[in-house]
This record gives C-alpha cells, structure tokens and sequence, in this order.
C-alpha cells in the first residue's frame, strides 16, 4: 500500500508545473536546485576551513554554539515556507486504506522535503571534513546523528505549531531577544546551549535524547494528525470572519480608485499577497547589507550603491509590480467582461507601485544616518524606480501569466513559471541599466553627476506616462486571450 | 441583438464549435442546451470575448466583440466562479460591479433589498467572504450581481446548477420576470432541459458544437427535447 502511494507521490511530482512547464523553466528549476545544494556544500566544506584557519576557532565548538540559533531559524523559515502535508489527503480518506497508513505516509512524506535535505549537503561534507581532520569517526557520527535528529525534530515540530500564530510569534520574540541580548553583551544563551550539542559529540550515550526527542514528537504529530482526520478538523480550510475596511475615502480619486480599493482588500485578506508587504519591509533594511561594513568592504562601490537603492523602496514593486495582472488571475474573465478600460485599471496598479515607493522611500529616511550620500542613493533609486521600474514591472506581468493562488501563503518566492526569457530580459533595465547611468555620469563630475543622471532618467520616464501606457495598454490587449488561457490552466 | 456569422472555433484539427449564422433578437430570452463538450460555454466565452474565434464574427449592437468594447457597457453575464472574486464580502462584490456600471451604492442597496427572498437571508451582512461561501450560495451572488446596472444582454452559464429546489424555482420565477422586458436579452444554457423549457422562449440544442435543433418552445418542446436526448 505504502508503495502505491508513493507511486502517487511521484506522479504528482513529475507531473508538477517545473517539469511540464517548457525546458527553459525546467532547466531554471534544476539550476536553481543545484545553486542551492552546492552553496550548502560549499558551506559544510568550506566552514571549517575558514574557521579554523581563518578565524582561528575550534570549528566544532563554534558550529554548536550558535546551534541554537541555526535550530530557531530553521523552524521559523519552515513555519514560513514548508507546506503542511495535508493536500490530496480528503481523497484518499473514503478508500480502503487504513488510517494509520495515510498518517504515516502523509508525515513519512516531509522527510524529503527541501529543507531536511538541504541539511544533509551542509552536515555530511561537515563531517568528513572534522574526520579527515583527525576527529574521531565515532564521535563525528554521534554529532552527526544527533544534528539529524534535531533537523526532523523541528521538521515535525513545524507541523504540530502549524496556524499556530500565538506560539510561533512568542518563540521567535524570545529568540530575537536572545540575540539581542548577546549582541550587547547583556546575556549570553549560547553559553548555556554550546555545552549542550557539545555533549553529543562528548559522549554518544547523550545522542539518544534527541532521538528519543523526535520519536516523541513523531508520536504527538501522528495522534494530533489522526485525531483530525476529519473534513470539518484538521482537514478543514480556516474561516475567517470578513474584516471591514473603511476606503471610502478613497473614492475621490475617481475610477482609479475603484480598482485601488479592490487591490488594498487584496493584499489585507489573502497570505500570498500580504507576504509582498512583509517582504517589502525586508527589502527596505536590504540596504544595510550595502552601505555598512557588513559585507567586508565587497559593495564599497558607488555603483554597487545605486543598485541597492533601486532595491530599498522598490520592495513593493518588484514583488508585487512584477504579478500584475496575475493577483487578479483568478476572477480574469470577470474583469474582461466587465466594462473596464485597461488604461484605468493598469493606472490603479501603477498608482499602488508609485504610492508605495513613496511611502518605503519616507521610510528608508533612517538612511540619513548613515550618510547623505547614501540617502541620496535611496532617493535617486526611488525617483528611477517610480520614472522607469514602475512601467518595466507592468510590461514585464503581460508577459508573466503565472497564476496565483491567493490563498496559499507558500512559495512566495520562485513561482516556477514566473522565469521565461522575456521576463528575464526585462529585469536587465531594471537594476542594471540604473548601474551602466550611474557609472557613465560619473565619468563626467563624480558622484553626484553619476546620481543625476540616473535621476533624470526617471524623471524623464514620468513625463513619458501617456505614451509608455499607451504600448502597455496595445500589449495586454494582445496578450488578452493568452493570459485568459494560461490562468484557466492552473487555477 | 446578436448576430453570428460564419462562426468557427478549432483547437487544431478538432473543430468544437461551428455555426454558420444566428440570430437573437432583442428581448428574447433563449436557451441553449446540449451534453458535456457541446460547445455551450465555449459559444458563450465567444460572445463575451474571452476566446477568440478561428473563423467568422459575432456583433453585438451591430459591434463586433473582438474589435470593439463598446458591447461591454451593456452586457452582463455569470459563466462560473471565475467571475467572483473571492477575498470580498457579497456586498463589496455588489458595489465594485455597481461601480464599473456606474451605479451608486443606495441603488445598489435598493436594487438587492428586492432580491432578499431569493437570497433566502444567506447572502448579506453575514460577515463572509464569496469564497467561503458555499457553490449554491456564490452562484446567487454571481446570478444577481449581473442585473445590477440593468444590461441589456445577460448571459448565464448553467445558472440553475448547484441551487437547493427552492432556489432553483425563484430563480425561474425571475428569469420569467426579467424576459417579460422587451428590453432585456437573455441567454441561458442549462443541463436541464425542464428548466429551460420553462423558461425559455426559444430554445437550441448543440451537439458537437452545430446547432442541430432552433425551436420556439411549445407545449410540445419538452417531449421533443426529452426524445431527442434518449438516444
């Protein structure tokens, strides 16, 4: 039986939009996969190097003390990204397969989900490194085992704080705060933690705890899940009470407003759209990366600067600019039978890009500190990103046609059809060209001739609205009947 | 009212839907009926302009749908869920179409104060969004939300599907109501050939994408429509 449903497994995944999508997105899919994999090993490999030699720490003792923080991450981007096994489950429930079997193979199946086995490519290179480098191979395995069984604890434990805000929030509070707390030297937690994964390579009879740990946990989920195996519990998709929110006030901008009202109540009330806003704000703190010592000195470059200026208000933009018009996918042929002009509706959405960018660049006003040059950055990146990105997003959604499923909050990055040539293309002028402006500018009076330039350029393409939305409006118009066949197919 | 000329829709060799000319005049409330894989709904997305035809034209108000989008100020139409949008309340999904038609929001009010039997007191004010709201219950919503703005061409996909007993005869009380108005075009496809024959003053049955039968309903058409369909 076990072995039919993994038949099925398979199937689905052979069957899953990265491997019938076109060879272009499938071959993206494999190099995003490998880019992965060789970067955790890379890691796994190379830590120990640079740390023993570089930093001059004992590799191990250092990997364990900040364990800690290595285990929270790891629930809290699972918490964020791995999906519950629940789906296809209703349909096997009413056929002549035990229980049991279904719980075990639905929790069986997140063993080979991305994020344990990510874990194997950074661990097992680890460890033969610390065996080649004279470490006991029994101990390294103790270690090892050990470090496995706590990456399948928290994979499970995901699933038993799934929906669980309240605890998730609380969890990663403390944890915040620990980090805090040793980064100024008020208190530190690794002190108490680093003992504890040291134990397990100390002495291998401490290792059965965390396994002892992950049977117990496998024992909670597989009740838990059992327990609510039914349509109207676990099984059941959550309903919320609608929210009110006012926007009347909203109504004196006219049509556009219409469409801006339907936009808002659409990034509020579904997760995937309401994850653009929380990415934003990532985006907008992106810049610290560039213009602090942070990176050792690798982006000191002006034009290194500009480019995180196009990133830091243009959060918005880029991840919720470039699905335009794939958030309204769902109810497509509702807006093409209704009376719409196009012009009014991309206008909303170039409306929502500019207001944003505006409001993440009054945010980013922090930057200051860091330098007026490099508030300068932000605001000429800003001034580009509302002249010129604001119109390539849009250009760039016409040719994207991803569905999207507003209700799931997964996989808010690398929806695997959004890569085709053409969107590719158009992310070219987006970050690279504002490079190319700044660094021909500067050639003629340094810095801030370099700043004007690309500044200009902006707002050179604001004054072009009319004609720039003029093409856009032809090309969705043609694209019309594509993008209404394409969203059919998915949704 | 409608006009189809030459009309030819082709997915490589297989052709799903060949009409040579039709017909709907203004007022006429007509029924189109046909098994799985007729062509209704792919007939019906052409009309709307949701597909685009291999071959031949369909004109609206003597406006041809594929060039022109003037049609869309006067026409309404329900083909299914795809035509909600499920993150909004029934009401907020009443006032965006009431906006796109340019209808206020107290006529909106009023217009739906008459549809309070026919939503049976499950739609409104019940702090739901559209998609957790059951099939049944979303097809109202989608059923009414097309007479706001009172158009002139309404086209219903299948609109008596999913609906409880009740439902379904309020609902060919109204369609009734609303073909009496000389001014309103209605267009209905259904499984149920009772149901359209009830309703319907005209009525044609695809098979594999022709009209083999026009008929104006009589007396006789159910029997007619029942035995051509036992074959």
């Amino acid at each position: 039986m076990f072995l039919r449903l993994l038949q099925l497994q398979w199937k689905s995944y052979r069957r899953s939009a990265a491997f019938t999508s076109g060879v272009i997105t499938s071959v993206f899919y494999l190099f995003g996969m490998l880019y992965f994999i060789g970067m955790f090993t890379l890691l796994g490999y190379g830590s120990f190097y640079v740390l023993d030699e570089e930093m001059g720490v004992e590799p191990l003792r250092f990997v364990n003390q900040y364990m800690i923080y290595g285990t929270s991450f790891w629930v809290v981007g699972r918490y964020f990204f791995q999906k519950m096994p629940v789906i296809n489950i209703q349909a096997l429930l009413t056929l002549p397969i035990k229980e049991n079997t279904i719980v075990h193979y639905a929790l069986g199946r997140t063993i080979l989900s991305f994020f344990n086995i990510s874990n194997a490519f950074f661990f097992i290179p680890f460890s033969v490194v610390l065996v080649n480098n004279g470490y006991p191979f029994s101990q390294v395995l103790s270690w090892h085992l050990a470090m496995v069984a706590i990456v399948f604890c928290t994979n499970y434990l995901n699933i038993l704080i799934n929906d669980r805000n309240d605890v998730f929030y609380a969890v990663a509070g403390v944890l915040v705060l620990f980090a805090v707390f040793q980064h100024y030297d008020i208190f530190d937690i690794t002190a108490y933690t680093g003992p504890v994964f040291d134990s397990f390579y100390n002495d291998p009879i401490y290792t059965l705890i965390p396994w002892l740990m992950l049977l117990f946990l496998y024992r909670s989920t597989f009740t838990h899940f059992k327990r609510r195996m039914y349509l109207d519990a676990g099984l059941q998709v959550v309903k919320k009470d609608a929210q009110q929110i006012q926007l009347g006030w909203l109504n004196r901008f006219g049509r556009t407003a219409i469409f801006v009202k339907n936009d808002i109540k659409l990034i509020l009330r579904n997760k995937r759209s309401k994850m653009t806003l929380w990415i934003s704000l990532m985006f907008l703190f992106y810049g610290l990366l560039f213009f602090t010592d942070s990176s050792g000195g690798l982006y000191d470059n002006p034009v290194w600067k500009i480019f995180a200026g196009i990133f830091v208000s243009g959060g918005f933009l880029f991840t919720f600019g470039q699905y335009v018009p794939s958030w309204d996918s769902a109810y497509y042929p509702l807006m093409m039978s209704q009376n719409i002009v196009y012009r009014e509706y991309l206008n909303a959405k170039w409306s929502m890009i500019t207001i944003a960018t505006a409001v993440s660049t009054l945010l980013a006003s922090f930057y200051m500190l860091l330098g007026w040059d490099v508030y300068a950055a932000v605001l000429t990146g800003a001034i580009y990103n509302i002249g010129i990105n604001g119109y390539l997003v849009l250009l760039s959604g016409a040719y994207i046609k991803t569905p999207i499923d507003l209700t799931s909050a997964k996989k808010p990055f690398g929806d695997k059809q959004a890569f085709n040539a053409k969107t590719l293309l158009l992310t070219l002028p987006k970050l690279f060209l504002p490079m190319v402006l700044y660094f021909v500018g500067s050639l003629f009076g340094g810095e801030w001739i370099g700043y004007m330039t690309v500044a200009f350029t902006g707002i050179l393409g604001y004054f072009l609205k009319n004609k720039v939305f003029d093409l856009i409006e032809t090309l969705y118009k043609t694209e019309k009947y594509k993008t209404l066949k394409a969203y059919k197919q998915n949704t | 009212m409608i006009r189809i000329e030459q009309l030819t829709k082709r997915y490589g060799d297989t052709t799903v839907l060949n009409i040579p000319e039709m017909d709907i005049p203004k007022g006429q409330v007509f029924g189109l009926v046909g098994n799985n894989g007729a062509g209704k709904t792919t007939l019906f997305s052409l009309l709307l302009d949701l597909i685009q035809a291999t071959d031949g034209t369909v004109t609206i108000d003597q406006v041809d749908v594929s060039t022109s989008e003037d049609w869309k100020t006067n026409t309404a139409a329900f083909l299914d869920d795809s035509f909600l949008i499920g993150y909004l309340t029934p009401e907020e999904y009443f006032y965006f179409i009431g906006e796109l038609r340019q209808v206020s929001k107290e006529e909106v009010d009023e217009l739906l104060a008459g549809y309070a039997d026919f939503f049976n007191d499950e739609i409104l004010n019940k702090k739901k969004y559209i998609r957790d709201l059951s099939k049944g219950n979303q097809k109202k919503v989608g059923v009414v939300a097309t007479f706001i703005g009172a158009p002139e061409l309404l086209i219903l996909d299948e609109p008596f599907a999913n609906l409880d007993p009740t439902t379904q005869i309020r609902l060919k009380e109204l369609l009734t109501e609303k073909g009496k108005d000389t001014n309103t075009t209605i267009l209905i496809s259904s499984h149920d050939i009772q149901h359209v024959t009830e309703v319907c003053e005209r009525i044609a049955v695809l098979e594999k994408g022709e009209i083999v039968k026009d008929l104006q309903t009589t007396t006789k058409t159910l029997k007619e429509l029942e035995s051509f369909f036992t074959k």
